[in-house]
Protein backbone atom coordinates (compact mmCIF):
# COMPACT_ATOMS: atom_id res chain seq x y z
CA UNK A 1 0.00 0.00 0.00
CA UNK A 2 1.27 3.43 -0.96
CA UNK A 3 1.83 5.83 1.92
CA UNK A 4 -0.65 8.63 2.20
CA UNK A 5 0.93 11.47 3.98
CA UNK A 6 -1.52 14.63 4.63
CA UNK A 7 -0.16 17.79 7.17
CA UNK A 8 -2.30 19.95 8.62
CA UNK A 9 -0.77 23.14 8.99
CA UNK A 10 -0.61 26.68 9.79
CA UNK A 11 2.14 28.67 6.66
CA UNK A 12 3.62 30.77 9.96
CA UNK A 13 3.81 27.82 12.76
CA UNK A 14 6.92 27.10 13.85
CA UNK A 15 6.03 23.59 14.77
CA UNK A 16 4.20 22.97 11.15
CA UNK A 17 7.75 24.28 10.35
CA UNK A 18 9.31 21.34 12.17
CA UNK A 19 7.18 18.75 10.71
CA UNK A 20 8.21 20.25 7.18
CA UNK A 21 11.38 19.78 7.66
CA UNK A 22 11.51 16.71 8.93
CA UNK A 23 9.37 15.30 5.86
CA UNK A 24 11.39 17.19 3.43
CA UNK A 25 14.32 15.43 5.07
CA UNK A 26 13.31 12.51 4.69
CA UNK A 27 12.16 12.98 0.69
CA UNK A 28 8.92 12.08 2.01
CA UNK A 29 5.88 13.43 -0.48
CA UNK A 30 2.99 14.89 1.11
CA UNK A 31 -0.66 16.79 0.84
CA UNK A 32 -0.20 20.03 2.23
CA UNK A 33 -3.09 21.27 4.03
CA UNK A 34 -3.07 25.08 4.98
CA UNK A 35 -5.88 25.50 7.88
CA UNK A 36 -7.77 28.96 8.39
CA UNK A 37 -6.96 29.22 12.74
CA UNK A 38 -10.05 31.51 12.85
CA UNK A 39 -12.28 28.87 11.34
CA UNK A 40 -10.94 25.02 11.42
CA UNK A 41 -12.09 22.85 9.38
CA UNK A 42 -13.80 19.69 10.31
CA UNK A 43 -10.85 17.24 9.59
CA UNK A 44 -8.57 19.24 12.02
CA UNK A 45 -11.38 19.28 14.59
CA UNK A 46 -11.27 15.36 13.80
CA UNK A 47 -8.12 14.78 13.88
CA UNK A 48 -6.90 16.47 17.11
CA UNK A 49 -9.78 16.94 19.30
CA UNK A 50 -7.85 17.22 22.46
CA UNK A 51 -6.16 20.14 21.86
CA UNK A 52 -7.72 20.97 18.48
CA UNK A 53 -4.12 22.57 16.98
CA UNK A 54 -2.23 22.42 14.01
CA UNK A 55 0.15 20.95 12.91
CA UNK A 56 -1.77 17.55 12.62
CA UNK A 57 0.34 15.01 10.59
CA UNK A 58 -2.14 12.23 9.34
CA UNK A 59 -0.14 8.90 7.91
CA UNK A 60 -2.55 6.55 5.57
CA UNK A 61 -5.72 8.04 7.64
CA UNK A 62 -4.16 7.63 10.99
CA UNK A 63 -3.35 11.06 13.12
CA UNK A 64 -0.20 12.37 15.03
CA UNK A 65 0.13 15.08 17.04
CA UNK A 66 1.95 17.45 18.87
CA UNK A 67 5.49 18.57 16.65
CA UNK A 68 8.16 16.71 18.48
CA UNK A 69 6.22 13.40 18.69
CA UNK A 70 5.46 14.05 14.64
CA UNK A 71 9.12 14.35 14.31
CA UNK A 72 9.92 11.02 16.24
CA UNK A 73 7.19 9.07 14.52
CA UNK A 74 8.74 10.19 11.07
CA UNK A 75 11.86 9.28 12.15
CA UNK A 76 10.96 6.22 12.85
CA UNK A 77 8.59 4.80 10.46
CA UNK A 78 11.24 6.48 7.44
CA UNK A 79 14.41 4.90 9.27
CA UNK A 80 16.59 4.20 6.44
CA UNK A 81 17.43 7.81 4.88
CA UNK A 82 18.41 10.73 7.14
CA UNK A 83 18.27 9.80 10.59
CA UNK A 84 17.20 12.68 12.82
CA UNK A 85 17.73 11.47 16.18
CA UNK A 86 21.49 9.78 16.99
CA UNK A 87 20.65 5.71 17.56
CA UNK A 88 23.12 6.12 20.90
CA UNK A 89 20.31 5.91 23.67
CA UNK A 90 22.77 9.04 25.61
CA UNK A 91 23.18 11.04 22.88
CA UNK A 92 19.36 10.83 22.00
CA UNK A 93 18.38 11.95 25.53
CA UNK A 94 20.71 14.98 25.34
CA UNK A 95 18.91 15.86 21.93
CA UNK A 96 15.72 15.37 23.45
CA UNK A 97 16.44 17.40 26.59
CA UNK A 98 17.87 20.20 24.02
CA UNK A 99 14.66 20.37 22.00
CA UNK A 100 12.50 20.12 25.21
CA UNK A 101 14.33 23.56 26.67
CA UNK A 102 13.57 25.05 23.31
CA UNK A 103 10.27 24.58 23.41
CA UNK A 104 10.31 25.45 27.28
CA UNK A 105 12.30 28.48 26.91
CA UNK A 106 11.98 30.18 23.88
CA UNK A 107 8.13 30.90 24.00
CA UNK A 108 6.81 34.37 22.54
CA UNK A 109 6.57 35.89 26.25
CA UNK A 110 5.78 39.54 27.02
CA UNK A 111 8.66 42.02 26.48
CA UNK A 112 11.24 43.04 28.76
CA UNK A 113 12.08 40.87 31.59
CA UNK A 114 11.50 37.79 29.11
CA UNK A 115 14.60 39.72 26.79
CA UNK A 116 17.31 38.99 29.08
CA UNK A 117 15.24 35.48 29.71
CA UNK A 118 15.75 34.98 26.26
CA UNK A 119 18.66 36.10 25.55
CA UNK A 120 20.45 33.98 28.09
CA UNK A 121 18.77 30.79 26.46
CA UNK A 122 20.07 31.63 23.16
CA UNK A 123 23.89 32.01 24.93
CA UNK A 124 22.79 28.62 26.74
CA UNK A 125 22.04 27.16 23.08
CA UNK A 126 25.24 28.38 22.15
CA UNK A 127 27.18 26.40 24.58
CA UNK A 128 25.50 23.10 23.40
CA UNK A 129 26.12 23.63 20.09
CA UNK A 130 29.54 24.59 20.43
CA UNK A 131 32.18 24.15 17.25
CA UNK A 132 29.83 21.33 15.91
CA UNK A 133 28.10 22.70 12.25
CA UNK A 134 24.65 21.66 13.67
CA UNK A 135 23.18 20.65 16.75
CA UNK A 136 23.34 16.95 15.40
CA UNK A 137 26.57 17.24 14.69
CA UNK A 138 27.78 16.80 10.42
CA UNK A 139 24.33 16.26 9.49
CA UNK A 140 21.24 18.44 10.48
CA UNK A 141 19.43 16.34 13.36
CA UNK A 142 16.09 16.63 15.86
CA UNK A 143 17.57 19.19 18.16
CA UNK A 144 18.51 21.65 14.89
CA UNK A 145 14.72 20.97 13.43
CA UNK A 146 13.36 21.94 16.58
CA UNK A 147 15.10 25.47 17.31
CA UNK A 148 15.51 26.43 13.51
CA UNK A 149 11.73 26.40 13.11
CA UNK A 150 11.61 29.36 15.42
CA UNK A 151 13.93 31.32 13.47
CA UNK A 152 11.53 32.81 11.27
CA UNK A 153 10.52 34.35 14.71
CA UNK A 154 13.89 36.01 15.62
CA UNK A 155 13.40 38.63 13.67
CA UNK A 156 9.83 39.51 15.00
CA UNK A 157 11.56 39.12 18.79
CA UNK A 158 14.51 41.65 17.41
CA UNK A 159 12.08 44.00 16.07
CA UNK A 160 9.60 44.31 18.95
CA UNK A 161 12.51 43.87 21.70
CA UNK A 162 14.63 46.87 19.75
CA UNK A 163 17.88 44.07 20.48
CA UNK A 164 20.00 42.06 18.05
CA UNK A 165 20.13 38.46 18.42
CA UNK A 166 23.48 38.18 15.88
CA UNK A 167 25.11 40.78 18.35
CA UNK A 168 25.15 38.67 20.92
CA UNK A 169 25.11 35.24 19.97
CA UNK A 170 26.78 35.19 16.58
CA UNK A 171 27.57 32.01 16.33
CA UNK A 172 23.86 30.81 17.13
CA UNK A 173 22.93 33.42 13.86
CA UNK A 174 25.37 31.35 11.51
CA UNK A 175 23.76 28.22 12.79
CA UNK A 176 20.83 29.42 11.40
CA UNK A 177 22.38 30.62 8.39
CA UNK A 178 24.34 27.38 7.41
CA UNK A 179 20.43 25.54 7.98
CA UNK A 180 19.00 27.83 6.01
CA UNK A 181 21.16 27.08 3.31
CA UNK A 182 19.80 23.38 2.96
CA UNK A 183 17.08 23.32 0.43
CA UNK A 184 15.03 21.56 2.70
CA UNK A 185 14.69 23.93 5.18
CA UNK A 186 14.58 27.05 3.12
CA UNK A 187 11.64 25.49 1.22
CA UNK A 188 10.37 24.81 4.75
CA UNK A 189 10.43 28.15 6.35
CA UNK A 190 8.20 31.31 5.38
CA UNK A 191 9.66 34.51 4.46
CA UNK A 192 10.89 36.36 7.97
CA UNK A 193 9.45 39.40 6.28
CA UNK A 194 5.86 37.83 6.22
CA UNK A 195 6.17 36.30 9.65
CA UNK A 196 6.99 39.94 11.00
CA UNK A 197 4.10 41.55 8.58
CA UNK A 198 1.90 38.89 10.28
CA UNK A 199 3.12 39.49 13.80
CA UNK A 200 2.47 43.41 13.43
CA UNK A 201 -0.90 42.19 12.26
CA UNK A 202 -1.66 39.76 15.23
CA UNK A 203 -0.67 42.79 17.54
CA UNK A 204 -2.91 45.11 16.05
CA UNK A 205 -6.06 42.79 16.22
CA UNK A 206 -5.04 41.84 19.64
CA UNK A 207 -4.51 45.42 20.55
CA UNK A 208 -1.43 45.30 22.11
CA UNK A 209 0.98 47.99 20.93
CA UNK B 1 25.23 -3.78 36.53
CA UNK B 2 26.61 -2.87 39.84
CA UNK B 3 25.03 -0.25 42.30
CA UNK B 4 27.36 2.57 42.66
CA UNK B 5 26.42 2.48 38.40
CA UNK B 6 23.15 4.15 38.81
CA UNK B 7 22.37 6.71 41.11
CA UNK B 8 19.45 8.62 41.42
CA UNK B 9 19.33 12.43 43.11
CA UNK B 10 15.91 12.60 44.55
CA UNK B 11 13.39 13.69 46.72
CA UNK B 12 10.40 11.78 48.45
CA UNK B 13 7.51 14.12 47.48
CA UNK B 14 8.54 14.48 43.68
CA UNK B 15 6.61 12.78 41.41
CA UNK B 16 9.23 13.41 38.80
CA UNK B 17 11.29 11.61 40.71
CA UNK B 18 8.64 8.44 40.96
CA UNK B 19 8.86 7.85 37.66
CA UNK B 20 12.45 7.01 37.36
CA UNK B 21 12.26 5.24 40.19
CA UNK B 22 9.25 3.11 39.02
CA UNK B 23 11.01 2.32 35.37
CA UNK B 24 13.87 1.26 37.31
CA UNK B 25 11.97 -1.21 39.55
CA UNK B 26 10.09 -2.57 36.23
CA UNK B 27 13.48 -3.11 34.97
CA UNK B 28 14.74 -4.91 37.76
CA UNK B 29 17.87 -2.64 38.20
CA UNK B 30 19.76 -1.53 41.36
CA UNK B 31 20.35 1.72 42.34
CA UNK B 32 21.15 3.92 44.88
CA UNK B 33 18.76 7.16 45.41
CA UNK B 34 20.41 9.89 47.28
CA UNK B 35 17.97 12.62 48.85
CA UNK B 36 18.44 16.02 48.35
CA UNK B 37 16.86 18.90 50.32
CA UNK B 38 15.46 21.65 47.63
CA UNK B 39 14.93 24.05 50.40
CA UNK B 40 18.29 23.70 52.80
CA UNK B 41 20.95 23.71 49.93
CA UNK B 42 21.09 21.75 46.82
CA UNK B 43 24.14 19.44 46.12
CA UNK B 44 27.15 20.44 44.01
CA UNK B 45 26.62 17.10 42.40
CA UNK B 46 22.98 18.42 41.32
CA UNK B 47 23.79 21.78 40.16
CA UNK B 48 26.58 20.43 38.21
CA UNK B 49 24.68 18.02 36.42
CA UNK B 50 21.78 19.78 36.00
CA UNK B 51 23.22 23.28 35.17
CA UNK B 52 20.46 24.04 32.86
CA UNK B 53 17.10 23.56 35.13
CA UNK B 54 19.00 22.59 38.88
CA UNK B 55 16.36 20.29 39.53
CA UNK B 56 15.58 17.05 40.53
CA UNK B 57 15.38 13.92 39.23
CA UNK B 58 18.79 13.47 37.99
CA UNK B 59 19.96 9.91 36.81
CA UNK B 60 23.53 9.19 36.81
CA UNK B 61 24.58 6.40 34.43
CA UNK B 62 28.37 5.60 35.46
CA UNK B 63 28.41 9.17 36.13
CA UNK B 64 26.44 10.64 32.75
CA UNK B 65 23.59 12.92 33.85
CA UNK B 66 20.48 12.90 32.50
CA UNK B 67 17.83 15.12 32.95
CA UNK B 68 13.64 15.32 32.72
CA UNK B 69 11.41 12.81 34.15
CA UNK B 70 10.14 11.64 30.92
CA UNK B 71 13.20 11.40 28.95
CA UNK B 72 15.16 9.61 32.09
CA UNK B 73 11.98 7.14 31.15
CA UNK B 74 12.53 6.62 27.75
CA UNK B 75 16.70 6.13 28.43
CA UNK B 76 16.28 3.41 30.77
CA UNK B 77 14.12 1.55 28.44
CA UNK B 78 16.30 2.15 25.67
CA UNK B 79 19.02 0.89 27.15
CA UNK B 80 17.81 -1.96 29.25
CA UNK B 81 15.13 -3.37 26.90
CA UNK B 82 13.30 -6.18 29.27
CA UNK B 83 10.53 -5.49 29.82
CA UNK B 84 9.44 -2.74 27.45
CA UNK B 85 7.64 0.23 28.28
CA UNK B 86 6.50 1.16 24.93
CA UNK B 87 5.00 -0.66 22.29
CA UNK B 88 6.81 -1.62 19.47
CA UNK B 89 4.37 -0.33 16.48
CA UNK B 90 5.74 3.61 16.27
CA UNK B 91 2.00 4.34 15.81
CA UNK B 92 1.15 3.10 19.16
CA UNK B 93 4.36 4.50 20.25
CA UNK B 94 3.37 8.01 19.21
CA UNK B 95 0.11 7.94 21.04
CA UNK B 96 1.70 6.68 24.21
CA UNK B 97 4.48 9.94 23.40
CA UNK B 98 1.30 11.92 22.83
CA UNK B 99 -0.32 10.94 26.43
CA UNK B 100 2.78 11.55 28.30
CA UNK B 101 3.21 15.47 26.92
CA UNK B 102 -0.77 15.98 27.46
CA UNK B 103 -0.01 14.58 31.03
CA UNK B 104 3.01 16.92 31.75
CA UNK B 105 1.27 20.11 30.08
CA UNK B 106 -2.07 19.69 31.41
CA UNK B 107 -2.08 17.73 34.53
CA UNK B 108 0.99 18.64 36.59
CA UNK B 109 1.08 22.29 36.03
CA UNK B 110 -2.31 23.66 35.31
CA UNK B 111 -4.44 21.53 36.63
CA UNK B 112 -3.18 20.39 39.37
CA UNK B 113 -1.23 23.97 40.48
CA UNK B 114 -4.57 25.81 40.05
CA UNK B 115 -6.07 23.56 42.91
CA UNK B 116 -3.33 23.57 45.41
CA UNK B 117 -1.89 26.91 45.00
CA UNK B 118 -4.85 28.37 45.26
CA UNK B 119 -5.59 31.41 48.05
CA UNK B 120 -8.45 30.83 50.15
CA UNK B 121 -11.34 28.86 47.71
CA UNK B 122 -10.31 26.70 45.01
CA UNK B 123 -12.61 28.18 42.41
CA UNK B 124 -14.75 26.16 40.56
CA UNK B 125 -13.32 26.28 37.28
CA UNK B 126 -10.60 24.70 38.92
CA UNK B 127 -11.80 21.77 39.67
CA UNK B 128 -13.85 21.20 36.55
CA UNK B 129 -11.21 21.65 34.58
CA UNK B 130 -9.26 18.98 36.86
CA UNK B 131 -11.72 16.70 36.18
CA UNK B 132 -12.22 17.15 32.37
CA UNK B 133 -8.50 16.86 32.36
CA UNK B 134 -8.69 13.01 34.12
CA UNK B 135 -12.07 12.19 32.41
CA UNK B 136 -9.78 12.95 29.12
CA UNK B 137 -7.41 10.63 30.26
CA UNK B 138 -10.04 7.99 30.94
CA UNK B 139 -10.98 8.30 27.01
CA UNK B 140 -7.31 7.50 26.34
CA UNK B 141 -7.34 4.66 29.13
CA UNK B 142 -10.62 3.04 27.07
CA UNK B 143 -11.14 -0.53 28.05
CA UNK B 144 -7.81 -1.61 28.35
CA UNK B 145 -6.33 -2.29 31.68
CA UNK B 146 -3.36 0.10 31.77
CA UNK B 147 -2.33 2.94 29.27
CA UNK B 148 -0.32 0.89 27.54
CA UNK B 149 -2.50 -2.04 26.84
CA UNK B 150 -2.30 -4.89 28.58
CA UNK B 151 1.16 -4.39 30.34
CA UNK B 152 2.01 -1.81 32.76
CA UNK B 153 4.11 0.91 30.71
CA UNK B 154 5.40 4.45 29.79
CA UNK B 155 2.29 6.40 30.02
CA UNK B 156 1.11 4.56 32.91
CA UNK B 157 4.85 5.43 34.60
CA UNK B 158 4.58 9.11 33.45
CA UNK B 159 0.89 9.11 35.34
CA UNK B 160 0.79 7.34 38.53
CA UNK B 161 3.10 9.32 40.50
CA UNK B 162 0.86 12.46 40.17
CA UNK B 163 -2.11 10.47 42.13
CA UNK B 164 -0.27 10.41 44.96
CA UNK B 165 -0.77 14.15 45.27
CA UNK B 166 -5.12 13.57 44.39
CA UNK B 167 -5.31 13.13 48.60
CA UNK B 168 -4.11 16.92 49.17
CA UNK B 169 -5.63 18.11 46.11
CA UNK B 170 -9.07 16.42 47.24
CA UNK B 171 -8.66 17.57 50.39
CA UNK B 172 -7.79 21.24 49.48
CA UNK B 173 -10.56 21.61 46.55
CA UNK B 174 -13.55 19.31 48.48
CA UNK B 175 -13.97 16.79 45.91
CA UNK B 176 -13.43 13.17 45.44
CA UNK B 177 -11.32 11.67 42.15
CA UNK B 178 -13.34 8.25 42.77
CA UNK B 179 -16.46 9.77 42.56
CA UNK B 180 -15.99 11.81 39.95
CA UNK B 181 -13.87 9.49 37.71
CA UNK B 182 -14.40 6.15 38.96
CA UNK B 183 -12.31 4.28 35.47
CA UNK B 184 -9.49 6.26 36.34
CA UNK B 185 -9.23 5.27 39.61
CA UNK B 186 -9.74 1.73 39.06
CA UNK B 187 -6.30 2.47 37.44
CA UNK B 188 -4.85 4.01 40.05
CA UNK B 189 -5.59 0.84 42.33
CA UNK B 190 -4.33 -1.45 39.66
CA UNK B 191 -1.18 0.11 39.04
CA UNK B 192 -0.35 0.54 42.95
CA UNK B 193 -1.03 -3.03 43.39
CA UNK B 194 2.19 -3.40 41.34
CA UNK B 195 5.40 -3.62 43.54
CA UNK B 196 7.69 -1.59 41.34
CA UNK B 197 5.30 1.56 42.42
CA UNK B 198 3.85 0.65 45.37
CA UNK B 199 7.22 0.72 46.95
CA UNK B 200 8.23 3.82 45.41
CA UNK B 201 4.90 6.04 46.01
CA UNK B 202 4.66 7.98 49.53
CA UNK B 203 1.75 7.77 52.06
CA UNK B 204 -0.42 10.17 50.50
CA UNK B 205 -1.17 12.19 53.95
CA UNK B 206 2.06 12.70 54.16
CA UNK B 207 2.21 14.30 50.72
CA UNK B 208 -0.74 16.28 52.12
CA UNK B 209 1.15 17.35 55.16
CA UNK B 210 3.73 18.49 53.19
CA UNK B 211 1.44 20.41 50.77
CA UNK B 212 -0.09 22.14 53.81
CA UNK B 213 3.87 23.02 55.08
CA UNK B 214 4.81 24.23 51.47
CA UNK B 215 1.61 26.47 51.09
CA UNK B 216 2.42 28.18 54.02
CA UNK B 217 5.90 28.82 53.21
CA UNK B 218 4.57 30.58 49.77
CA UNK B 219 2.22 32.59 52.09
CA UNK B 220 -1.00 30.98 50.66
CA UNK B 221 -2.56 29.82 54.20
Amino acid sequence: MADEVVLLDFWASMFGIRVRIALAEKGIKYEYREEDLRNKSSLLLQMNPVHKKIPVLIHNDKPICESNVQVQYIDEVWHDTAPLLPSDPYQKANARLWADFVDKKTKGEEQARAKKEFMESLKLLEGELGDKAYFGGENLGYMDIALVSYYCWFHVYEKFGDFSIEAECPKLIAWAKRCMQKENVANSVPDQQKVYEFALHLKKIFGIE
Amino acid sequence: MSKAGLVLLDCWVSPFCMRVKIALNEKGLQYEARPEDLFGGKSDLLLNSNPIYKKVPVFLHDGKPLCESSIIVAYIDETWSSPPLLPSCSYARAQARFWADYIDKKVVFDACGNIWRSKGEVPVEAKTEFIEILKQLEGALGDKEYFNGDTFGFVDIVAIPLTCWFFALEKIGGFSVAAECPKFSSWMKRCLQRESVAKVMPDPEKVYEFVLMFRKMQGID
